[in-house]
């Protein structure tokens, strides 16, 4: 008996080929050297089938075809192939797309499942495209958000297919869509029940249609025009503008995708195809491409199925869970376990309290159900599980409890030992907390081995990310179930052990604190905030720091040195924040008055901060500001990894970026040290110590991996 | 190096854009007649005539296919006369001009003829758009944005606020009005007429006079919109991260005028005038076009002023009169501000922004303005100059001669 093939061939009596992709020992349908091989092995097949009338492409998965298989996808991450090498391997599914589309049988796709990237390009190159209309299901071409192009003929087909204008939001911004607005867009041709689906792509195949695209057809033009349309170029005009103030330069992806539809929606396909590959291997030689794929894809999705967490446990799905303290986060994190499936206890001081985590959830529900990604039913069935209280002895049964109150070592002490009387053996405590030591706080628990922080982000519903921190007690099965709660939810943790700030909080704060000491420095406030933005992080460092609150930060700080004393670590933005506080009462945001004025018309720069911090003569670059914004980041991210408080280069990244949306072009911090080299970065960091200060020194980690040439990642 | 000498400069009146007088008016007729009054008020033999060089900044179309040469044979001229179009944007006609000049003192030709044509109703701007704004890797690299945007930049960076350019505007405006009621153009100005010799436009029809900054005030910044929704905000800042914001300032009242025109300025040795009998007013004492930062764009008078100036031996105060294309009112204010030159000396019978500025033909239309009144006036040296798309610079300074 022969091994079970990729693609099954089955010819019925009216002559329609029926291609059905199920691939052995898989759990989903991927392109890769044998898939595209066997593939190949199918047009010969059907080329050399006079008795094949029409052809129908399907999946015998629960999925279509999501994507490329991950060794590709390894491959697309190792620094040093040439030009030459992947020009001429990167068109191998393509020209199996260009075969199918040719072979003079005409191809419904009939579409079972999701549909991703190179599936969604199969989908393209069919005839027709029918999809089952089932909300689970996702079609589109995601390449761009790892830093790629949709190569395998996606950049040419889908504005061939709905138009220029209707393609560059899918393409540009690579959103995953339902077959309802995949059918809106034209990117599909019917959306059917699912029994109907193959019914459905016979009867296309009955109506006798042409085996040929539209823009294989003499005279044909695409849905408004090719780019001889003076209004397309003028839209490139714009879609370009838009793009470059979005991205800085940072991401190619979206240059390239923009000159793919520009350059060639002006020729025959198969030229078009040509100047689609030049496009594709230039994003593969740019390290933006590797280290996006590396960090979004590789890494996350080891985050994600847990490669962190220790192996003897059971996994536990937890079923029921506390939430101590009902303000933003506390209601965002019984929101989030609500939506997940999972019984939410939400307790505070008083009933009024508690039920804001119902309110934060009804407003989330009301705002979902506006944009129809919700509905009343699902609404209802959350608040169902939301259950508001000041009685401890609810907590009774709970798998999982998060502490989520005030940061005062006092209160958390109190409802630690309120929810410890209740709790069973096994039940894990988790505490929010962004800034007190996990240890200190397991101290006043009775359960130090089930004590472990877990660190959720603002707003909670949207960050993905959880920084799971690990105390001098917390046992493995502590943290095991701890990741399992994570996963539960659908976000993704990172494992990080405890220290003062843990990874998240102390790598992001020296960003906003370069910015306060650019100012010090006397560099001109727009230039400090358009440089961040340059840099590639999500906001501008004085904005970011009005945001989270001068007040709060400069009382943080002087908590930091009440309690530590002279052992507090010398932070430099102290005297800009001292200042900006205590002598000049510009608290921030929230009052209105931070290093920017806010009003209705929005925010400005406040202009008195020249007169308290005087533009110095010479101004540096925009370039030199961004270096120091990365560079500063990097180096703490390192010493992180060099003290042990977070051992997982993936884990570094992916946190980085996840969690305070450190560039995402860089890949991330370990990222960044790998594409520049460790060397190069080490004569950065000691150029800029002996300019700027020790902030910048280099650490011992990255003067062994500079003098051994290593790299955190592996190079091959 | 042969002298080269301006010998006469002609232009037709400016038509609006809409329900403008030469809406009805095909481009290469605007040629040909300039070229007719450049051969009937002098007389000349156009075989003599080595070169038209015309320029155009949307040569497609009724203005495409070298419209110089076209525009020199509808005119009759001697069929020996060859012609040329030549695009440096809204510098053309000058930039033609000194292309004129140049083969004449480089003694490869005696007499020549520049000058430009543009239609802005018939053949409209950005009609022949190129890769620099649309194709998205050179749109990118070289961090494009339309002119209306780099205009606000101009003025955001140099602190003019948007009195100081509705201010300029107003006295454009009166200026011009002063000028043609005192008939300073008259020189100059050629009325477009039709086949049967009706005459269809004799003045500048865009002016308006009256204007005053209060009611330009009241206009509404044209480049907000599309700078904060297109991004193109975004992209000047990228280029000047030290600014926290455009302040955007121009408007239709404070920028040039979209209209119609063309100019022709006969030039050429002092041998070949006299062969002709004709008397040299003024000598082209040297020109220069520059390249600079290409997003902030509209910077380039002043450094291409500064290269011809050096390069005669001059300094901007040996100047008498200048004429800088009102392109946008910042335009005029930030070439004052670097060169420290007085605005009582700048645009003195006013200019685009109360007359128009017919792309192609500009900038001879405003070498010719200079030379008028430098004769009324009996001053010796003037410069004309303009800025350009895609930062550049033209500039051109003459002497005038006593005969």
């Amino acid at each position: 008996m022969s091994a079970p093939e990729i693609f099954s061939y089955d010819r019925d009596e009216s002559g329609i080929v029926t291609l059905t992709m199920d691939m052995p020992g898989r759990s989903q349908n991927v392109w890769g050297q044998a898939s595209i091989d066997a593939f190949s092995a199918v047009l010969d097949r059907l080329a050399g089938d006079d008795a094949a009338t029409g052809v129908i492409v399907t999946s015998g998965k629960k999925d279509f075809l999501a994507g490329a298989d991950l060794q590709a996808i390894r491959q697309m991450t190792i620094p040093g192939r040439s030009a030459e090498e992947l020009a001429a391997t990167s068109d191998a599914l393509g020209a199996q797309l260009r075969r199918l589309e040719t072979c003079g049988k005409p191809v419904v796709a009939a579409i079972n499942g999701t549909a991703l990237g190179g599936g969604f390009e199969l989908c393209l190159a069919c005839h027709r495209r029918i999809v089952v209309d089932s909300p689970r299901i996702q079609l589109g071409l995601p390449e761009s958000g790892l830093g790629l192009l949709p190569g395998a003929g996606g950049t040419q087909r889908l504005p061939r297919l709905i138009g220029i204008r209707n393609s560059l939001m899918p393409l540009m911004e690579g959103k995953r869509l339902r077959p309802g607005k995949a059918l809106k867009l034209g990117m599909v041709d019917e959306a059917v029940p699912a029994d109907q689906l193959l019914d459905a792509a016979r009867a296309w195949l009955a109506t006798e249609p042409p085996a040929t695209q539209p823009w294989d057809n003499k005279g044909f033009e695409p849905p408004g025009g090719d780019m001889s349309n003076p209004q397309n170029n003028s839209m490139m005009m714009v879609s370009a503008a838009m793009y470059t103030a979005r991205t800085f330069g940072n991401y190619p992806a979206g240059a390239a995708i923009l000159s793919c539809v520009s350059e060639g929606l002006r020729l025959p396909l198969d030229q078009a195809l040509l100047v689609e590959q030049r496009y594709f291997v230039k994003l593969l030689l740019d390290p933006v491409a590797r280290n996006m794929v590396r960090t979004l894809f590789l890494s996350m999705q080891e985050a994600n199925k847990l490669a962190r967490r220790p192996e003897g446990p059971a996994r536990k799905a937890p079923k029921k869970i506390g939430v101590l303290g009902a303000g933003l986060m506390g209601a965002g994190i019984a929101y989030v376990a609500a939506k997940s499936g999972i019984e939410v206890v939400i307790i505070d001081r008083d009933e009024e309290q508690a039920a804001k985590a119902a309110a934060y959830a009804t407003a989330r529900e009301d705002k979902g159900i506006a944009r129809r990604r919700s509905t009343p039913e699902k609404k209802a069935a959350i608040l169902g599980r939301i259950h508001p209280t000041t009685d401890y002895s609810k907590l009774e049964g709970c798998d999982v409890v998060v502490e989520a109150v005030f940061e005062d070592r006092d209160v958390k002490a109190a409802v630690t030992k309120a929810a410890d009387a209740v709790l069973g053996d096994d039940a894990v405590f988790g505490s929010n907390t962004s800034t007190l030591p996990i240890t200190g706080l397991a101290e006043a628990s009775s359960r130090p081995a089930r004590f472990i922080g877990l660190h959720f982000f603002s707003p909670v519903e949207r960050m993905p990310l959880v920084e799971v921190i690990t105390g001098a007690q917390t046992d493995d099965a502590t943290l095991a179930w701890a990741l399992d709660f994570v996963q539960a939810l659908g976000k993704t943790p990172i494992v990080v052990r405890d220290a003062r700030g843990f990874y998240t909080s102390r790598v992001f704060g020296t960003y906003v604190t370069e910015g306060m000491v650019m100012l010090e420095e006397g560099i001109t406030p727009a230039l400090i905030e358009n440089a961040g933005k340059r840099s590639g992080m999500p906001m501008p460092p004085l904005s970011l720091a009005d945001q989270v609150g001068l007040t709060l930060m400069a009382q943080v700080g002087r908590q930091t040195r009440a309690d530590l004393g002279d052992a507090a670590p010398a932070n430099p933005s102290t005297p800009v924040l001292e200042k900006m506080v205590f002598a000049l009462d510009r608290g921030g945001a929230r009052g209105g008055r931070g290093f920017y004025d806010y009003s209705e018309q929005g925010k400005q720069l406040w202009p008195g901060l020249g007169e308290h911090w005087p533009r110095a003569a010479a101004q540096p670059s925009a370039e030199a500001l961004v270096e120091r914004f990365l560079l500063v980041q990097v180096l703490e991210a390192i010493r992180c990894v060099e003290e042990g408080v977070i051992s997982d280069a993936g884990d570094v990244d992916v946190g980085a970026i996840l969690g305070w949306g450190f560039a995402a072009y860089t890949g991330g911090p370990l990222s960044y040290v790998d594409t520049h080299g460790a060397a190069q970065v080490l004569a950065r960091a000691e150029a800029l110590t002996a300019e700027l200060g020790d902030r910048f020194a280099p650490p011992a980690l990255l003067r062994e991996m500079a003098a051994a040439g290593s790299t955190f990642y592996p190079t091959e | 190096m042969t002298e080269c000498y301006i010998y006469d400069a002609v232009r037709t009146p400016r038509g609006k854009k809409r329900n403008g007088a030469l809406n009805t008016v095909r481009p290469v007729w605007l040629g040909r007649t300039v070229l007719a009054a450049l051969r009937d008020r002098n007389d000349l033999d156009t075989s003599l005539v080595d070169d038209v060089v015309f320029g155009c900044v949307e040569p497609v179309k009724e203005q495409g296919g070298n419209i110089a040469r076209i525009a020199a044979l509808y005119a009759d001229y001697a069929q020996t006369v060859p012609g040329v179009q030549v695009n440096r944007f809204c510098a053309s006609g000058l930039v033609a001009t000194n292309m004129a000049a140049a083969a004449v003192m480089s003694g490869q030709a005696d007499m020549t003829i520049g000058g430009g044509v543009e239609s802005m109703s018939r053949v409209p701007m950005g009609s022949s758009r190129g890769p620099w704004a649309t194709d998205p890797q050179v749109a990118t690299h070289t961090r494009f944005v339309p002119q209306g945007i780099s205009a606000d930049l101009v003025a955001t960076l140099y602190g003019f606020s948007r009195q100081d350019c509705d201010a300029l505007a107003a006295r454009s405006q009166a200026r011009a009005a002063a000028a043609w009621a005192d008939r300073r153009f008259d020189r100059s100005i050629v009325p477009v007429s039709d086949e049967n010799g009706l005459a269809i436009l004799r003045t500048d029809e865009h002016m308006r006079p009256g204007t005053t900054a209060e009611s330009l005030g009241k206009l509404r910044a044209s480049f907000a919109k599309m700078g904060a929704e297109y991004g193109f905000d975004d992209v000047a800042l990228q280029r000047y991260p030290e600014l926290e914001r455009i302040n955007h300032v121009h408007h239709a009242g404070n920028s040039s005028g979209i209209v119609d025109g063309a100019a022709a300025i006969l030039v050429g040795s002092r041998e070949a005038g006299e062969r002709a009998g004709l008397k040299p007013r003024a000598r082209i004492r040297g020109f220069a076009d520059i390249g600079s930062e290409p997003t902030i764009m509209l910077t380039g008078p002043a450094d291409a002023s500064a290269k011809a100036l050096k390069r005669a031996g001059l300094q901007a105060s040996d100047i008498d009169l200048w004429e800088v294309n009102e392109a946008f009112s910042a335009v005029v204010l930030r070439f004052a501000q670097a060169l420290s030159v007085s605005h009582d000396i700048i645009n003195v019978n006013g200019g685009a922004i109360a007359m128009g500025h017919p792309l192609g033909a500009t900038g001879a239309i405003i070498l010719g303005t200079l030379l008028d009144e430098m004769e009324r006036r009996d001053l010796t040296l003037g410069c004309a100059t303009l800025c350009v798309g895609a930062g550049m610079g033209t500039a051109t300074i003459i002497e005038r001669v006593d005969a």
